[in-house]
């Protein structure tokens, strides 16, 4: 899953590129504030697609298809889903941690 | 050397390593005490937060659940790792930037209001208290099967065990034993599977295996294990038997509720940066999630195991036609987690769907004409003959599967390490929120920084006490109030959390109007359904008391956004004070009192 910088600074990417040597302003913070919010968003829906969709809500339908030997909605419920927790918090880390490099609010 | 020898050897061992790091890592200050001093490597944390995490329930009685249970034991693995993805993306970095002791400090400084600080700490006693029961009877049920001692001397040991490092080290002893314990366990767990793993498919990886042949046969695990259950009139393994509502709530309600669980929130407190809080949930879910996709497989595989050894067995070899039953049968018959009803006495095992007599077995003196132990209860019409305890299906694979002594040792101590990990977190909450919440902050402010410490050890000590009088009475609604520390979560501590960083106008009335709303249901409706007779047709919108808690979110969002639209807004010194959590820079060390 490759998730592009520009979807989620939106307009802000024109933001002052010395930010992060000064303390972030108001408007920085609201704007690092939008870029946080739109990411969780983003990760969240694919959170609940994997587990409620895939794993409860269309595991029958998805059972009809086989996938390395298991059911596919199966396979979800019981090892996909887990996989792609592991990978959502690991691209909120790596995603966050550019996203506040460049407004400057980084720890 | 003997199994059993074997056994005392490992467990021994575990337990001079965890006494050792406890001397090493003793509390100084209460943040020390309450934080581990705040400096906790990411993947330390990671390793501490999965062994604070996975209890006995991951560790002894998961997969077999999932085993007996199959498809419908999905909402365990995706409730309890989902939960992590909440946890890292919408709580744990704003609590770590908020940087003090305790989840009840959090309440009561974003929503300043000293009942709101009370009513938190009643939530985390009542969550923590039920979760530790349970820990404390898993050390007794290994002590007692492994060890050959009674099961109240092992509650007593597993006491004496969590009170060294526990009341010595605080946050930062526990942090280092559950290091340690982590290493114990997952190794004790990975190993049996991918034994089981090999003999039953021929692959040594178990989540790979779970979707193999088996070996030697052109047919999938899966598909021979929902043929073989549906011939002995079973559902199908891979489909569930409860309705879509109801697993869909459960998942939620366990999600929630491990996002909102006091013990699994302070790990994140003891790391040095808002980042680390991040990267140190993503961590614990890896390590985490190592056990849980390895839980299926075992399951699959122990189910398909269980079946093939033990069904249609004469049970003393001598029934013509038949093999005879498995060693190990006997050996959990003997401490009654198996029992055997020869209802059509043809000295042979017949396994089927459906309880083969009323309730639990209770036995009577003397032998059967197998020589079984004889079985009170009454029984049921149904073809099965055997009962058998969910929890015996991680302790007996390596028998079940032939394994050498050490590995059964290794078992052994992989379960003591789950329980007393978990066990040892929670007291140390409930011991931080008496010495730090209620002492400190509500009834005597003016105590110094050693005599806070002093109490919180003090704190811990009746803690583990009680614990361990739970564990030696269990009472006997243990098991039906598991759901309640999960809905308990769910409804009351994960709501106001979440709206006291992710909106700026939730006020105080709102949070606590919301808070007791979630409460009262979520418990009524528990309390009618486990306790007072409250029958399935009945239930709203057909979900179980285990799913409820997720309403019980729901009511508990509504009700606080009704009260806090109609009431006072929120001060601008606190409306500050959220807009400072919501960025990372400057989290500093955590706050030293």
């Amino acid at each position: 899953m490759v998730i592009r910088a520009q979807v989620f600074f939106g307009g802000n990417m024109s933001t002052d590129p010395t930010a992060g040597d000064t303390p972030a302003t108001q408007d920085t913070k609201d704007a690092y504030w939008k870029a946080n919010i739109g990411l969780l968003a983003k990760l969240m829906v694919v959170w609940f697609i994997v587990s409620f969709g895939c794993g409860i809500l269309f595991v029958e339908q998805l059972n009809a298809f086989s996938f390395f030997g298991f059911p596919l909605g199966f396979w979800f419920a019981q090892q996909g889903a887990i996989y792609t927790f592991v990978a959502l918090i690991f691209i909120y880390v790596f995603r966050m941690k550019a996203i506040e490099r460049n407004f400057g609010v980084d720890d | 050397m003997s199994t059993q020898l074997l056994t005392y050897l490992f467990v021994g061992a575990s337990f001079a390593l965890y006494i050792g790091i406890a001397i090493w890592a003793r509390a100084g200050s209460t943040k020390e005490f309450y934080v581990a001093g705040g400096g906790v490597h990411p993947i330390a944390n990671g390793m501490a937060t999965a062994a604070d995490w996975m209890s006995a329930a991951s560790f002894i009685s998961m997969a077999g659940i999932i085993a007996f249970a199959g498809y419908d034991g999905s909402v365990y693995l995706m409730g309890w790792t989902g939960g992590y993805v909440l946890l890292a993306l919408l709580l744990a970095p704003y609590l770590r930037k908020f940087g003090q002791f305790t989840v009840p400090d959090f309440i009561a400084e974003r929503y300043y209001s000293k009942a709101a600080r009370m009513l938190a700490v009643l939530c985390l006693i009542v969550i923590s208290f039920t979760y530790v029961a349970g820990q404390m009877r898993g050390v007794g049920v290994v002590f007692s099967r492994f060890l050959d001692v009674e099961i109240n001397t092992g509650v007593i040991i597993g006491m004496v065990i969590v009170f060294f490092y526990a009341v010595l080290g605080g946050m930062k002893g526990i942090t280092y034993t559950q290091v340690a314990q982590f290493c114990v366990l997952i190794f004790a767990y990975m190993v049996p599977a991918i034994f089981i793993s090999m003999l039953v498919t021929g692959n040594p990886i178990p989540q790979i295996g779970l979707g193999s042949n088996v070996a030697g046969e052109s047919v999938s695990v899966l598909q021979k294990l929902d043929m073989v259950i549906t011939d002995l009139g079973f559902n199908e393994y891979t489909s569930g038997t409860k309705s879509m509502i109801d697993v869909f709530a459960i998942t939620a309600a366990l999600m929630v509720g491990t996002a909102g669980l006091p013990h699994v929130i302070v790990r994140f407190f003891t790391v040095p940066k808002v980042s680390d809080a991040r990267l140190s949930a993503g961590w614990a879910l890896v390590f985490i999630a190592i056990l849980y996709t390895t839980a299926p497989a075992v399951a699959a595989f122990a189910r398909l195991n269980f079946v093939e050894t033990v069904n249609e067995t004469s049970y003393d070899g001598t029934a013509p036609g038949a093999q005879q039953t498995p060693q190990w049968v006997q050996s959990w018959e003997s401490i009654g987690l198996i029992g055997w009803l020869d209802k059509n006495q043809d000295g042979k095992i017949q396994y089927g769907a459906g309880a083969p007599f009323e309730g639990k077995p209770t036995f009577s003196d003397g032998t059967g004409t197998s020589g079984q132990r004889i079985i009170a209860n009454a029984p049921t019409s149904s073809a099965n003959e055997i009962y058998v305890d969910r929890d015996i299906m991680v302790l007996a694979n390596p028998e079940i599967a032939n394994l050498p002594g050490w590995v059964v040792a290794l078992v052994a101590a992989g379960g003591v390490a789950a329980a007393l990990s978990t066990a040892a977190g929670l007291l140390l909450v409930i011991s931080t929120a008496i010495s730090h919440d209620m002492l400190k902050k509500t009834i005597m402010p003016n105590i110094s920084d050693k005599q806070e410490l002093l109490a919180a050890r003090l704190a811990a000590v009746v803690a583990i006490v009680i614990a361990g009088y739970f564990g030696i009475n269990p009472p006997g609604f243990v098991a039906q109030v598991v759901a309640l520390a999960f809905g308990l979560a769910a409804c009351s501590l994960f709501p106001a959390i979440l709206m006291g960083i992710f909106s700026k106008t939730m006020n105080k009335e709102g949070a606590i109007a919301g808070m007791l709303a979630g409460l009262v249901f979520t418990i009524g409706y528990i309390v009618y359904f486990k306790f007072m007779g409250g029958s399935p047709d009945q239930w709203l919108f057909g979900i179980s008391p285990e799913g409820i808690g997720a309403i019980g979110m729901l009511i508990n969002f509504g009700v606080a956004k009704g009260v806090a639209m109609a009431t006072a807004p929120v001060p601008e010194n606190v409306q500050a004070m959220i807009e400072d959590i919501r960025i990372p820079a400057g989290a500093g060390a955590g706050h030293a009192h």
